[in-house]
């Protein structure tokens, strides 16, 4: 059961073939065995998941089963979920037992879906690697020497080691597509906007969405059409219908014109990447779309004004972590000040106190403009070249990665560890959605094609991705691990 | 030397939303702690605001009253800090792009003269929370209740000149945002709440001096005694050869007297920054005219309509319209009692006196609108004289009747004006006062109009206050005279 | 632009986060080349560019003023690590 799809395992608890208990206890059988070294769930929920289990069980008895009920999901553990902790990865939220369910928690609890846990992030998602992890790193299936990316990391190695077949991760500059491209799955950031942020734990409110982690595009369109959607209570999200995804999953490619951003084939990219990239797109060409190459003219500027924008929206978003209605707080205060520092200083890692003090240095007096403003109008020229190319090309296609994933412990430099998401950082500046989809291996690493469409364009995003997984089989490829034992 | 005092006000005016600007928890005032504070307002992780048209539209009208420009677009930013009633660490406010811009507010000073005072701009705001500071182990407690409560924030130019200016604007504000419905301007509560900004300089000087900022001037009263205290300490100060520094202080009205806030105090650096959680706020011109619309007579118009079309004084229509709750109760009185100046003469001297005396507010009054106007309308038709009304209010204040008629009844205070039964009264009078009499025609006719006052209240008191006074003289002139 | 120690303390202080001196001379190191990398900004030609706050020409929903929320005291103060009385507690806060 572990290596189907969604879609598939949907037919099978239509058919009858096991039910949803079955599955899940199989499911919770397995990340027993194997997520000790994995690490890619922080909190794994049970007794919760079987409840459920038994819940969309019954609906199913008595014909109430829609597309999601009983289908096994996980959720990145920056979602809300009531009554479970919800730690986003950080000790400040080791002890913090959510009282409500984020908006997507809420849906996909409605539509029938078994969440069987929370998985392991990089801490309030800042990070590529999920390194930054309190609850220590997780480890790439494909090859646990190496990291999952991040911040994402532990939703995709759990897909890709078939502990889960599908889960939400949250992209606020790559933390879906960079992890799916790693661990080999299929990863969508959908349009800013296109699902609601309530109850998503807050890293850089103008960039995080959040998004589906599967193995096919197919189930990436299922659980996008099931989580999509405008939300009162999220002021940024969208009032505009959902389409169904999976309708327009079998549209003809026959005339695509696809853009290849010749700033993404650059200095940097490794030629095992390159190459598996180069041969995706080919396989386009035979489907009978068109090439063309296309420029980005301001991509070497969306590191620097991301590292801006983001950790200054952050170091504000993480002000409420101040050890007084929730969270972490250090013992003994000896007044105000000592507990908001200490408690800051003791729940806080690393990387979160190295943006906290970027943003807030470059947020304070006198550096405003020169950081801030200026970070902002660079933003308007980097949307402006993807509307720009957009006129000409339906899609642009290139790696998600410049590498395939590294080894852990690897990059000890936060720079270089910054410059990872050279491929995927810009798509969150300018808001479009973006997809990375499963093109082959380097080294025996995978390797993960991106697709970037317009703003809204999910629908041709997800068509597109279909249309190849239709006709390669990267995403069907399983790691070793777990194997042996399955 | 000469001294000029340049003041300007921050006023923060809750609105009176039912519900939060951010969040659908109640604003109610007094509940238990915490109660009315929910997700959103506490801060959890994830959680995120939606923006009330409430406060929105109070805003705008606001603007509206005060002539002031609305702009198209307005934007909300963070302003960033930690405190404990601060929930998030910021709090939500408009640095940059206020929902009302530049208007301007008419205040009457004491000489009857109008000035008007520019407002700079002002802005929608969320409210902190309350930190409690009864002993809890040595702890502060914290209620959050009041967090994200929906603030305005006047902001006016230093355009004015002495602690009355100043009381004289806030006053004005208050007026204006209750006559709107805006805000209950409950200052005991909190409802309005004020920032001074006080400096001096020599008069004739263009340039301003350093200025002191005085918070926590939460009353009439306070404002003008906390402006009078930082003009004079600072005077004291330049007249030693000292200097202003830049500071926030605290008015304590125990003591009547401002204080340094904290002598370590830390250069405060807000970071303000768009909030990247709200969207901008862009507002119609279909809106806004909506709004401007549904406005009610705002104090400027009512003093325009009291002086013009009733024919009250210039003070008289200022000091009837400085309120909403003295402006219709005055109309009210008016109304019942069918003559503008006698309604303006009797709220303003006999109610007003007493409610002063007494300490209470006028919507406290024990003596209803409709009794005081029914008590009007007897004097006007002369059911009564002067003195029996001042009888009569006594009696509705003490509760001794439900409306003037009843008590003019009940103690017999209708008027005489029976010409006949007022000689007999008269006669009478002058045939029991023969000394009296002799001693008047004796006299001096410049010196008669004095000596008939004795007269007169002989036969007042004998018709027990009723006689019709004028009647009484005219009678009593012809028959000591012209015997 | 160069950063020194002391503007890394002051960060720290304003995002109220306690560092000892080896960390705080870790992250000068650290954001130093972070802003290094950041000031590429300083060379492109904005003038005349608007700011882009947000990756949409999106306008503010309004909500209708109305009260849609209950008391849940007893529920969101489970997680708290300081209530008495309903109120959450801190150390004495001086005014």
């Amino acid at each position: 059961m572990h290596d189907k799809t969604l879609t598939e395992l949907a037919a099978a608890l239509a058919a009858g073939e096991f039910s949803s208990r079955e599955l899940t206890e199989a499911l919770l059988a397995r990340i027993d065995r194997l997520d000790g070294e994995l690490n890619s769930f922080i909190t794994v929920t049970a007794d919760a998941a079987l409840e459920a289990a038994d819940r969309a069980d019954q609906a199913r008895a008595s014909g109430q089963a829609g597309p999601l009920t009983g289908l096994p999901l996980a959720l990145k553990d920056i979602f809300c979920t009531q009554g479970v902790r919800t730690s986003c990865g950080s000790r400040m939220l080791d002890n913090f037992v959510s009282p409500y369910d984020a908006s997507v928690v809420e849906k996909l609890a409605a539509a029938g879906s078994v969440s069987l846990g929370k998985t392991n992030m990089d801490e309030f998602a800042m990070g590529s690697s999920n390194e930054n992890s309190y609850y220590g790193p997780v480890k790439n299936p494909w090859d646990l020497a190496a990291v999952p990316g991040g911040s994402s990391g532990g939703s995709a190695a759990a897909v890709a080691a078939g502990l889960v077949p599908a889960a939400l991760g949250t992209d606020t500059g790559g933390s879906i597509r960079q992890p799916a491209a790693f661990c080999g799955i299929t990863g969508l950031k959908p349009t800013y906007g296109r699902v609601s942020r309530y109850g998503m734990v807050a890293y850089a409110s103008s960039l995080d969405q959040a998004g589906p982690m599967a193995r096919s595009a197919e189930d990436c369109a299922l659980l996008l059409g099931a989580i999509a959607g405008h939300d009162l209570r999220d002021s940024t999200s969208v009032a505009r219908g959902v389409p169904d995804y999976r309708e327009t999953l079998e549209a003809s490619l026959s005339g695509l014109k696809i853009g290849l951003p010749k700033e993404y084939f650059g200095d940097g990219l490794s030629p095992a990447v390159e190459s598996a990239v180069r041969e995706a797109i080919r396989v386009y060409e035979s489907l009978g779309a068109s090439v063309r190459e296309v420029s980005l003219p301001h991509t070497d500027l969306a590191i620097p004004a991301y590292y801006v924008i983001a950790p200054a929206e952050a170091s504000s978003n993480l002000s409420r972590f101040d050890g007084v209605r929730f969270g972490h707080r250090c013992e003994n205060p000896t007044d105000l000040i000592d507990l908001y520092k200490r408690s800051r200083a003791e729940g806080f890692g690393e990387e979160v106190k190295r943006r906290i003090l970027i943003g807030t240095h470059t947020l304070s007096e006198g550096f405003f403009d020169a950081y801030y403003k200026k970070a902002q109008q660079v933003r308007r020229l980097i949307r402006q070249d993807f509307i720009d190319a957009f006129e000409d090309v339906d899609v642009l296609m290139g790696p998600a990665s410049p590498t395939p994933a590294f080894d852990l412990g690897a990059k000890s430099d936060p720079v270089a560890m910054y410059l990872q998401d050279v491929y995927t950082i810009a798509i969150n500046l300018a808001g479009i959605p973006g997809l990375s989809v499963p093109a082959g291996f380097a080294n025996g690493r995978p390797v993960g094609l991106q697709i970037l469409g317009p703003h809204f364009a999910e629908a041709r995003l997800l068509n597109v991705a279909h249309r190849f997984q239709q006709s390669t089989d990267w995403h069907r490829r399983q790691p070793a691990f777990g194997k042996e034992n399955a | 030397m000469q001294w000029e005092a340049v003041i300007g006000l921050e006023v923060h005016v809750q609105l009176a939303t039912q519900s939060k600007i951010f969040s659908g928890a109640s604003t109610a005032f007094g509940a238990e702690p915490n109660t009315q504070a929910c997700a959103v307002d506490l801060g959890l992780p994830g959680v995120l605001p939606v923006l009330n048209e409430g406060a929105v539209a109070m805003a705008v009208k606001f603007g509206l009253g005060i002539d002031a420009e609305i702009p198209e677009t307005s934007i909300f930013d963070r302003k960033n800090y930690f405190y404990p009633d601060l929930p998030k660490g910021y709090q939500t406010s408009q640095m940059y792009q206020p929902i009302v811009g530049p208007g301007e507010v008419e205040i009457t000073l004491d000489d009857g003269s109008a000035k008007r005072i520019r407002v700079h701009h002002a802005h929608l705001e969320e409210d902190a929370g309350k930190s409690l500071h009864e002993d809890y182990h040595g702890m502060t407690g914290i209620d959050l209740n009041r967090a994200g409560t929906p603030l305005l924030e006047i902001v006016s130019e230093p355009d004015m000149r002495s602690a009355k200016e100043a009381a004289a604007y806030l006053k004005a504000i208050h007026a204006i945002v209750t006559y709107l419905g805006i805000s209950d301007g409950n200052m005991a509560e909190g409802s309005m709440r004020c920032d001074v900004n006080v400096s001096v300089r020599p008069r004739g000087q263009a340039s301003l001096g350093t200025r002191a900022e005085v918070k926590n001037v939460n009353s009439f009263r306070f404002v003008e005694r906390a402006i009078a205290f930082e003009i004079e300490r600072q005077v004291e100060l330049l007249e030693d050869g000292g200097s202003v520094i830049q500071e926030t202080r605290l008015y304590d009205p125990e003591n009547d007297e401002t204080r340094s806030m904290r002598t370590k105090e830390e250069a405060n650096d807000y970071r303000y920054f768009p909030c990247p959680d709200l969207l901008p706020v862009v507002l119609d011109q279909a809106y806004v005219d909506h709004l401007r619309a549904s406005l009610p007579e705002l104090p400027s118009e009512k003093r325009a309509r009291f002086q013009n079309e009733l024919g009250l004084s210039a003070y008289d229509a200022s000091v009837l319209s400085s309120s909403r709750a003295m402006a219709e109760y005055f109309e009210a009185v008016k109304d019942a009692g069918g003559d503008a100046k006698l309604a303006a003469n009797w709220v303003q001297v006999e109610l007003a006196g007493r409610l002063n005396k007494e300490g209470l507010d006028i919507a406290d009054s024990p003596v209803s609108a409709a009794q005081l106007g029914g008590l009007v309308a007897r004097v006007k038709d002369e059911t009564i004289n002067g003195k029996a009304a001042k009888k009569v209010f006594a009696a509705l204040w003490d509760g001794e009747g439900d409306t003037a008629d009843s008590i003019i009844d009940a103690q017999g205070l209708r008027q005489v004006t029976d010409s006949g039964a007022i000689e007999a009264m008269v006669d009478q009078v002058i045939a029991d006062s023969p000394v009296q009499v002799a001693q008047y025609r004796e006299a001096d006719p410049d010196k008669r109009g004095k000596m008939i006052g004795y007269f007169v209240g002989q036969v007042m008191k004998a018709s027990r206050g009723t006689a019709n006074p004028q009647q009484v003289n005219a009678l009593l002139k012809d028959k000591l005279d012209n015997a | 632009m160069a950063l020194e120690p002391e503007d890394v303390r002051r960060a720290a202080h304003l995002a109220r986060l306690g560092l000892d001196d080896h960390e705080a001379a870790g992250y000068v190191d650290d954001l130093s080349r972070i802003l290094e990398m950041v000031d590429r900004l300083q060379a492109v030609e904005t003038d005349g560019v608007a700011p882009l706050a947000h990756p949409l020409d999106a306008t503010q929903r309004l909500r209708a003023d109305e009260v849609t929320e209950t008391d849940q005291r007893e529920r969101f103060q489970r997680c708290a690590p300081a209530v008495e009385n309903g109120l959450y507690l801190v150390p004495r806060v001086v005014e």
